[in-house]
C-alpha cells in the first residue's frame, strides 16, 4: 500500500509492459494520479478530493524541507528538500488528514470516495 | 595582553566571520549571566568591562546538509564559529547546542556535524534537538548519538559551576496548526527536578522552539510552557534559552531572561514578514552581521544571570 515515487514507477511501468501484451483492462483505471505541490508554507491545494486508488504525490517547491505525516499514523515521509517528493496511494475511501512536522502550521486533507 | 593585541585579534575575528557563523558566550556574574556575541568574547580580559566566569558558549541552528543560496557553506560558518570559541582568552567549559544540528537528520548530516563539533575545545557539549533533526522515519539518528544524557528521553538535567541546566524538548509532539509541546510527562519530570533545588540557584532552562510565544502563526512558541514558566518564578535568576527562529529576541520578565540565539548557518525573516520561516538571502556583506553565539559568564552577587549579545559585523 504504502509506495515511494521510484518504486511505485517501476511497477507502473511492468504493468505497461503487461497491458501492452494482452488487452487494456480495467485496472488501468487506478493507475490516477495527484500532485501537490508545497510552496510557500502552503499545501496546494490544501484540500483534494480523489477516487481510492489514486496515488498522491507531495513535490516540494520551497527553499525549506518539508515532510507529510499523517494524523493517525498511516504515512510519514522523511524531510523533503527541494524539489523532492513523496507519493502515497489511497486504497481505503475516508478522510486523511496531514501536517508538516517542522511547520506544523502547515495542514491539508485528502478525502478519498 | 596590551590593546594591540586585543585589536589584532578583533580584526581576526571579524576577518574570521567575513563569512558569516558565530556563538554566544554567556559569562556568570554574581549568579547574572551575561550573553556576549562571540567575536566581542575573542577580546574577553579577566576584570575588564564584560566582567565574570566564562560559563558557556550557546551555537545554535548549524543545520549541517544545508546548501541554498542563503549559505552554500554551512561547514564554513561553524568552522569559524568553532574557531572563534576555541581562540577565546578563558574558554567556558561547556556548550549548549539548541538543535537544528543537522537539516535533513541524515546519518552523514550528523557525522559531518559531530565532526566539526569534535573540534570545540570545551570539555563538555550539551544538546537538545530540533524538529530538523528528528524528520528521519524512526527518529533515531539524532538519539543514536546524543541521547545517552537523557536516556533517550532527550530531556535531562545537569549541573555547572553551581548553576543547574535543564534540558527540554519541544519538537517530538506537535499539533496541527499548534506551537511546539514539552507534553505532560516532560512537565510532571521537570517540575519534580526543579522541587529538588533551592531558590537561589541560578537555573539555565534551554529547548530548540521559544518557550515563550513570539509569533503563533508560524508556530514560534511552546503551547504548554505556562505551566514551566509558573514553577521557575521562584527561582532568583532563571535563563530561558532558545534557538529555532534564527535571530536574537531578548526578553526581561521579573528574574527571567528569555533569550532566541541566531544561527550558524543562515538567518531568517522576522516574525510575519513573507511567505514562511525559510532561509533569508541577504548580500554576502551582510551575512556575517546576522550569524551568532551567545556566551554567558556567572557573576556571584545577585544571583541572577545575565546575558548580553551583539552582531558580529
Amino acid at each position: 500500500m504504502k509506495t515511494h515515487t521510484a518504486g511505485r514507477v517501476s511497477r507502473v511501468a511492468a504493468a505497461a509492459v503487461c497491458l501492452a501484451l494482452t488487452s487494456m483492462s480495467s485496472s488501468a483505471s487506478s493507475d490516477v494520479s495527484e500532485t501537490i505541490v508545497v510552496k510557500d508554507f502552503m499545501f496546494q491545494p490544501t484540500s483534494s478530493t480523489v477516487k481510492a486508488g489514486t496515488t498522491v504525490t507531495w513535490l516540494n517547491r520551497d527553499d525549506e524541507p518539508h515532510t507529510v505525516v499523517s494524523d493517525n499514523g498511516l504515512f510519514r515521509s522523511a524531510a523533503m528538500d527541494t524539489n523532492e517528493s513523496f507519493s502515497f496511494e489511497f486504497d481505503q475511501p475516508g478522510t486523511y488528514h496531514f501536517v508538516c512536522s517542522i511547520h506544523p502550521s502547515m495542514v491539508g486533507t485528502i478525502v478519498v470516495q | 595582553m596590551s590593546n594591540e593585541r586585543f585589536s589584532q585579534s578583533r580584526r581576526n575575528a571579524l576577518r574570521c566571520m567575513a563569512y558569516g557563523g558565530a556563538g554566544t558566550l554567556f559569562l556568570l556574574n554574581s549568579g547574572v549571566l551575561t550573553p556576549v556575541d562571540l567575536a566581542q568574547a575573542a577580546e574577553y580580559k579577566p576584570g575588564g568591562s564584560q566582567s565574570g566566569k566564562p560559563l558557556f558558549v550557546q551555537i545554535s541552528d548549524t543545520h549541517i546538509g544545508f546548501n541554498k543560496d542563503a549559505n552554500p557553506d554551512v561547514d564554513s560558518t561553524l568552522t569559524r564559529t568553532i574557531a572563534l570559541v576555541n581562540a577565546m582568552p578563558a574558554r567556558p567549559a561547556l556548550t549548549i547546542h539548541t538543535g537544528d544540528i543537522t537539516h535533513l537528520s541524515k546519518p552523514a548530516e550528523f557525522d559531518r556535524a559531530q565532526q566539526l563539533l569534535a573540534q570545540l575545545r570545551t570539555t563538555e557539549i550539551h544538546t537538545v534537538p530540533g524538529e530538523h533533526d528528528t524528520t528521519d522515519p524512526t527518529v533515531t539518528e539524532y538519539f543514536s548519538r546524543f541521547g545517552r544524557a537523557s536516556d533517550n528521553k532527550g530531556y535531562y538535567s545537569f549541573d555547572h559551576a553551581g548553576v543547574h541546566f535543564v534540558a527540554l524538548v519541544n519538537v517530538l509532539q506537535f499539533k496541527p496548526g499548534g506551537l511546539g509541546t514539552l507534553g505532560a510527562d516532560q512537565l510532571a519530570w521537570v517540575a519534580a527536578d526543579l522541587k529538588a533545588r533551592s531558590s537561589s540557584t541560578p537555573i539555565v532552562v534551554f529547548a530548540h522552539m521559544p518557550l515563550w510565544t513570539i509569533y503563533e502563526p508560524w508556530g514560534w512558541g511552546t503551547g504548554d510552557a505556562a505551566q514551566l514558566i509558573e514553577g521557575l518564578r521562584r527561582f532568583g535568576s532563571v535563563t530561558v534559552l532558545n534557538g529555532h527562529i534564527h535571530q536574537i529576541v531578548q526578553k526581561v520578565e521579573g528574574n527571567m531572561t528569555f533569550h532566541t540565539a541566531r544561527s550558524t548557518a543562515y538567518p531568517q525573516p522576522a516574525p510575519g514578514e513573507g511567505a514562511g520561516p525559510g532561509p533569508l538571502k541577504v548580500a554576502p556583506d551582510q551575512l556575517n552581521a546576522l550569524l551568532g553565539i551567545t556566551s554567558v559568564s556567572v557573576v556571584q552577587h545577585r544571583h541572577a544571570l545575565a546575558l548580553n549579545d551583539s552582531t558580529i559585523a
